[in-house]
């Protein structure tokens, strides 16, 4: 990647084969995004005046899947999965709210803070745990799911506490124009801020790498072991980014997960993030939340019983893993 | 190894205490039951001391009968782990059976609505096993997809069938909650049949050994000829017929019926399985570890009820001994 940049492309030939090429690399990504369009053309046929303010109802309610597929997509790309993700969502809410409630604003400041180290090191937890027992990462944070949603509830049994009023600001209500969320740039921006130059650097290249294939990491000199920690560890902090949003939204902790973990794993899988690991970004992922948020509302404008929209959603899952996978072994037999 | 160190038969201190840490492995690794017996006395002995007098016959009955359902998910989730494959399906499929029996049994008679459910449930499990042996999808999200279209699915049958009711029939309610001579729970009758055939079926019978096969080496078990699609339809279609059976045994004990019933169920199953020994990366365990790994959750569940532990603690508790027990494993058997 960065010596496609560092040399300038020569003539027109190159510059449209290596368009050519970064097509062929994006082609999830791309399909993803005609999808998103034929998603929102449908949405606007079927609701003729959905508009600013539904977009930004939409940006909101994605915000905290968003953060947890983002979550999800990082440790999967690096070889691992956090079945977790939902029950450390939960825990950073109910944290943060709790400790928020009645709080000045600069109090608010460093419980965010707080909240986000908090995941890092939830998160960690998960990922030295799956290093040091070399027990199936499924199994390990299928356990520790258990005990992240257990803390939670015992920190707040029911839904509670408060949010800091600028947090709730920050990702309400549209920025500049009617059209662009507050939500969606506070989402583009962090994961513009971190994720953008983390995937450039060493580290970003060694996750890459240790998903791809352990061994051959291994004996290229990557610290297989710490580099897994490290995929657990911002799996984590974006578990917290989500928590926080949730309580963002809401207002108020929410002590039981809900669906986060399903919902991220169908977002990642639908986003082009093979469970093999080592392929795919966390871009892909976010459009697919986006598409299947839209999804349910179109069944919603389409008069469809809510209830259907869950098997819709499951059925899409399955059709578009059956898709890929069929995409992959032709793409080996050919 | 080091059993072969101890029958060399030098007695030096440091190669005696190799050999008992050896012996003590070898068990672990050949003989998961026996660690497994001690530990579920252990609980026992424990949940006696908690709460003297508690341990009885009528105890032994109630605390099988709560055992048997996760036994049979745990099945499930054995047959399927065998292969390196995971069925989170179970608890929706399971869900469905039992609804669709409960739902039927006014109109149709028990007999046709108990084999609906089957049917239903067979269906699910053919999907999957297509999905998982043909598509080769990754077998955790394939059955998680199937577990959303089934419970979507449900819950629209839900709204339609909202007027009929549910009714759990006679025969239904005797096998999942009765007791018979104050300590066999009636659900042994379905229960020992399906455990004996799963245990003896896994060693004996030559599609048991396929399931090691595929999940030990699935390019080796190819290679010898084995069509891996057909062993995975089976497998999941069995699975899900499983499931269903334990979905109509949980309504039978708890006297209802709800498109959900058995969801909280699958990760202990998942628990279950992996407590008894079977490793999720496939080739290795076995069924009889599997159910005393149910038994063992059981008796911890009640222990912890007797501590009065919030649900919370239990969940954290839960947790950390799976973690703990696995590694455990993993430790003493040198591998995943």
């Amino acid at each position: 990647m960065s010596s496609g940049l560092a040399a300038v492309p020569r003539d027109r030939a190159e510059i449209i084969e290596r368009a050519g090429s970064w097509a062929r690399r994006n082609m999830w990504t791309l399909g993803l995004l005609g999808l998103l369009v034929v998603a929102f053309a449908i949405t606007k046929l079927l609701q003729p005046n959905y508009g600013p303010a539904a977009i930004q109802g939409l940006a909101i309610n994605i915000l905290p899947i968003a953060f947890a597929a983002v979550a999800q997509a990082i440790v999967v790309i690096s070889g691992g999965i956090d079945l977790s993700v939902g029950p450390m969502m939960a825990l950073a809410s109910v944290t943060s709210a709790v400790l928020m409630k009645g709080q000045s604003d600069l109090f608010a400041v460093g419980v965010v803070l707080g909240v986000i180290l908090l995941g890092l090191a939830v998160g960690a937890i998960n990922g030295a745990l799956v290093v040091v027992t070399r027990v199936p990462d499924i199994v390990v944070t299928l356990a520790m799911s258990f005990v992240w949603a257990g803390t939670a509830l015992l920190i707040l049994n029911t839904p509670g506490g408060g949010a800091a009023p600028w947090l709730m600001a920050i990702i309400s209500g549209p920025l500049g124009s009617p059209w662009l969320p507050k939500a969606m740039v506070v989402l583009a921006v962090i994961v513009g801020v971190l994720w953008l130059p983390l995937r450039r650097s060493t580290l970003g290249l060694t996750l890459y790498a240790v998903g791809s294939s352990r061994l051959a990491a291994f004996r290229s000199g990557v610290a297989v072991g710490p580099t897994k920690i490290v995929a657990y560890a911002l799996t984590g902090f974006f578990s917290a980014l989500g928590g926080l949003a949730l309580t963002a939204t809401g207002g108020v902790g929410a002590p039981v997960p809900g669906s986060y973990t399903l919902q991220s794993i169908a977002a990642i899988v639908l986003g082009g993030v093979s469970l093999a690991g080592g392929r795919g970004g966390v871009l892909g992922p976010i459009i697919a939340v986006i598409v299947l948020a839209l999804v349910r509302t179109d069944l919603f404008f389409a008069g469809v019983d809510p209830n259907w929209s869950t098997a819709i959603q499951g059925a899409i899952l399955i059709g578009v893993v059956m898709f890929g996978s069929l995409v992959a072994m032709r793409r080996v037999r050919a | 190894m080091t059993g072969t160190a101890g029958t060399a038969g030098t007695a030096g201190t440091p190669r005696r205490a190799s050999l008992a840490e050896g012996g003590w492995r070898r068990i672990i690794r050949d003989q998961p039951l026996i660690p497994l017996v001690i530990l579920l006395a252990v609980l026992v002995a424990l949940l006696e001391v908690a709460k003297p007098g508690i341990v009885s016959g009528n105890w032994l009955a109630t605390t099988v009968r709560a055992a048997i359902p996760l036994a049979i998910l745990a099945a499930c989730q054995t047959l399927a782990m065998l292969t390196g494959g995971i069925d989170l399906s179970v608890g929706a499929v399971a869900s469905m059976a039992a609804f669709l029996m409960a739902t039927l049994a006014t109109g149709q008679g028990p007999v046709v609505a108990i084999a609906i459910g089957l049917v239903a449930a067979m269906i699910a499990g053919l999907v999957n096993g297509i999905g998982i042996g043909v598509f080769k999808v990754h077998p955790l999200i394939m059955t998680l997809g199937m577990s959303l279209v089934v419970l979507g699915l449900m819950s629209v049958y839900q709204l339609l069938m909202v007027r009929s009711g549910t009714l759990i029939p006679d025969p239904i309610l005797w096998l999942g909650s009765g007791i018979s001579f104050g300590f066999v729970p009636n659900s042994l009758l379905v229960f020992v049949p399906i455990a004996a055939l799963i245990v003896v079926g896994l060693r004996r019978s030559g599609y048991g050994r396929l399931l090691f096969a595929i999940g030990d080496n699935p390019i080796a078990a190819r290679l010898a000829g084995t069509r891996i699609w057909q062993v995975h339809v089976a497998l999941y279609i069995l699975s899900a017929i499983l499931a269903a059976v334990a979905g109509i045994l949980i309504t039978g004990v708890a006297n209802t019926a709800t498109v959900s019933l058995v969801e909280q169920s699958v990760l202990p199953s998942v628990a279950a399985a992996v407590i008894g020994g079977t490793s999720i990366m496939g080739g290795r365990g076995g069924y009889a570890g599997t159910i005393v790994g149910a038994l063992i959750l059981t008796v911890l569940t009640t222990l912890l009820t007797v501590l009065e532990m919030p649900e919370a603690v239990r969940q954290v508790l839960f947790g950390a001994i799976i973690v703990a027990v696995a590694a455990a494993y993993t430790r003493v058997t040198g591998e995943a």
